[in-house]
């Protein structure tokens, strides 16, 4: 090799191994960030953590308060919104990817979806207000609190199952369609199975940051000082972040750990819905 | 050689343009029944796009339009009143590039009777589309296990066996043996043999040694017109048209 190609290459390796280390780094700082954020929650709010705080109602005295009726009102939030989010927002994804013909509405359509997933959540929560605690007169209920999340939330699922479908070979549908099945048996028998990972994916995002939104659930009157848990999708509530904030604008110090103790249910729950998704996958992927 | 064989598919003036591009430009010829029909012709010729307009695996593609008549059994197949997933449930097809579905051999082979409310003893149909396709022996004792796990040749002759256990009265192949090695090649070929004089077969080639080892008939296609077709002993050694005597004897394609 010539002199002038031989230094030519090295540089390049060069370069190759600093963007490889800067990667590194950056990777490297995030997950810093990362732990020591949970460290520091984990320090404040692991003390206070106790079968008496889980099962416990909020109160003025931070010795007896509890995360009861915000722990309670968060899975019923989570619940009744991916009842309603992943169905409406998986088969809207159907529809776009497999049906739809490639015509100026459908685009329409596409982009508008896209506009929708950056629009900030608390206007999702005035519309909420108008629509389903006024005007269709479910109140300030778990129920209003849930189809404002879905319809939050329903963007991002939409695109992420999208993406998942579009990721499915046109090979393995035409497969299927060759032995003589109809549109809806390909997506259901090797469309909607192929896509499941991405789309799953795609749900713990979107209900990751459902769970977290404050300023959707103020809005419809989630309320900030629960003593009760709800029974039923008509009821009151209230949710984690919003409890975890409603003791963060407290002075005292034992408020502001109890907050961290929050803070960190708010997590397990996180890791619960994820630990769920990666199992769900795993089952999926192996019939 | 029209006057014993009975006509199953009937092909007349058929034009296929893609996006306004025509890829078929009034081609016409006749499928004859239990025989091996071959397509031969250069890269890009139209065959594949023929061969997918049998079975309306076109109408899966945005642009693509079509006239002239498609009869298959007096049934004209693109006619309002047909049903495109009946017509594939009698003519089927086998692709270029094998494609299991990521689900167990057994499954693969199932999948398709199973969704045409098929009703008798599975097992026995899965066994039988298998032995047909010489890969019964081969994966009898793992059924279970996942057809990605078989080589090339083997989910090849799995794809076939997957199209037989639908019982089509055509099986279409579209270059079945381009992604495959030489004895994975040479078994399709043995298997295609066996399939002779049992079922309608179609296959599009771009081996004119497979055309002439296993076709009765061959049709030879450039620039989407259809140059000749024939016995496939005469296209090969008898040529009418010079174009397809410079063709198979390899001056061009």
């Amino acid at each position: 090799m010539k002199n002038s190609d031989s230094n030519n290459l090295k540089w390049r390796h060069q370069k190759a191994e600093m963007f490889r280390y800067f990667c590194i780094g950056v990777t490297g700082f995030a997950v810093a960030i990362l732990a020591i954020l949970i460290y520091q929650v984990s320090v404040l709010g692991m003390p206070w953590l106790d079968a008496q705080f889980i099962n416990s109602f909020p109160s003025r005295f931070p010795e007896k308060a509890g995360i009861k009726s915000a722990l309670v009102g968060t899975l019923w939030l989570v619940s009744l919104t991916a009842a309603i989010a992943i169905p409406v927002g998986v088969l809207a994804a159907v529809y776009l990817e497999e049906y739809a013909k490639p015509t100026r509405v459908t685009e329409f359509i596409n982009i508008n979806i896209a506009n929708l997933a950056g629009v900030p959540s608390i206007v999702y929560g005035i519309l909420g207000l108008a629509i389903f605690v006024r005007f269709l007169g479910l109140e300030r209920s778990v129920l209003s609190g849930a189809m404002t999340m879905s319809l939050l939330i329903l963007p991002v699922i939409i695109i992420a199952a999208k993406e998942a479908i579009r990721a499915v070979p046109s090979s393995l549908r035409q497969a299927a369609y060759a032995v003589g099945a109809t549109r809806w048996q390909v997506i259901r028998a090797h469309v909607l199975p192929s896509a499941l990972p991405g789309i799953l994916t795609g749900v713990i995002l979107a209900l990751s940051r459902a769970i977290g939104e404050t300023a959707p659930l103020i809005m419809i009157g989630a309320l900030t000082y629960v003593a009760f848990v709800p029974e039923g999708p008509m009821d009151e509530f209230t949710a984690l972040p919003i409890q975890i904030f409603n003791w963060t604008s407290r002075p005292q110090a034992e408020f502001h750990e109890l907050a961290s103790a929050g803070i960190v249910v708010l997590l397990l729950v996180l890791l619960m819905m994820n630990a769920l998704a990666v199992y769900i996958r795993y089952r999926g992927s192996r019939k | 050689m029209t006057d014993n064989n009975p006509t199953i598919l009937d092909i007349e003036d058929v034009c296929i343009s893609y996006g306004g591009e025509l890829a078929v430009r009034n081609v016409s010829l006749p499928i004859y029944e239990k025989k091996i029909t071959a397509i031969i012709g250069p890269s890009g010729c139209g065959k594949s796009t023929l061969l997918r307009s049998l079975n309306r695996m076109n109408d899966f593609i945005h642009g693509c339009e079509q006239s002239g008549k498609i009869s298959f059994q007096d049934t004209d197949l693109y006619a309002s009143t047909t049903d495109p997933v009946e017509v594939r449930l009698r003519i089927g097809m086998v692709f270029q590039r094998p494609n299991p579905f990521p689900k167990s051999i057994y499954r693969n082979i199932a999948w398709g009777p199973s969704i045409n409310g098929f009703g008798g003893i599975m097992d026995e149909r899965v066994e039988k589309a298998l032995r047909q396709a010489a890969l019964w022996d081969e994966v009898k004792d793992r059924l279970q296990d996942s057809a990605l796990n078989l080589s090339g040749g083997q989910q090849q002759r799995l794809c076939i066996a997957r199209a037989l256990a639908m019982e089509p009265e055509i099986i279409l192949m579209d270059e079945p043996c381009s992604a495959l090695d030489p004895v994975s090649t040479a078994r399709i070929e043995d298997l295609l043999f066996e399939l002779r004089e049992k079922y309608t077969i179609v296959i599009v080639t771009h081996n004119m040694q497979q055309a002439a080892r296993v076709s009765q008939y061959t049709a030879f296609l450039e620039n989407g017109v259809l140059i000749e077709y024939g016995d496939t002993e005469d296209v090969f050694t008898r040529p009418e048209n010079k174009r397809t005597e410079e063709y198979v004897t390899g001056r061009f394609g």
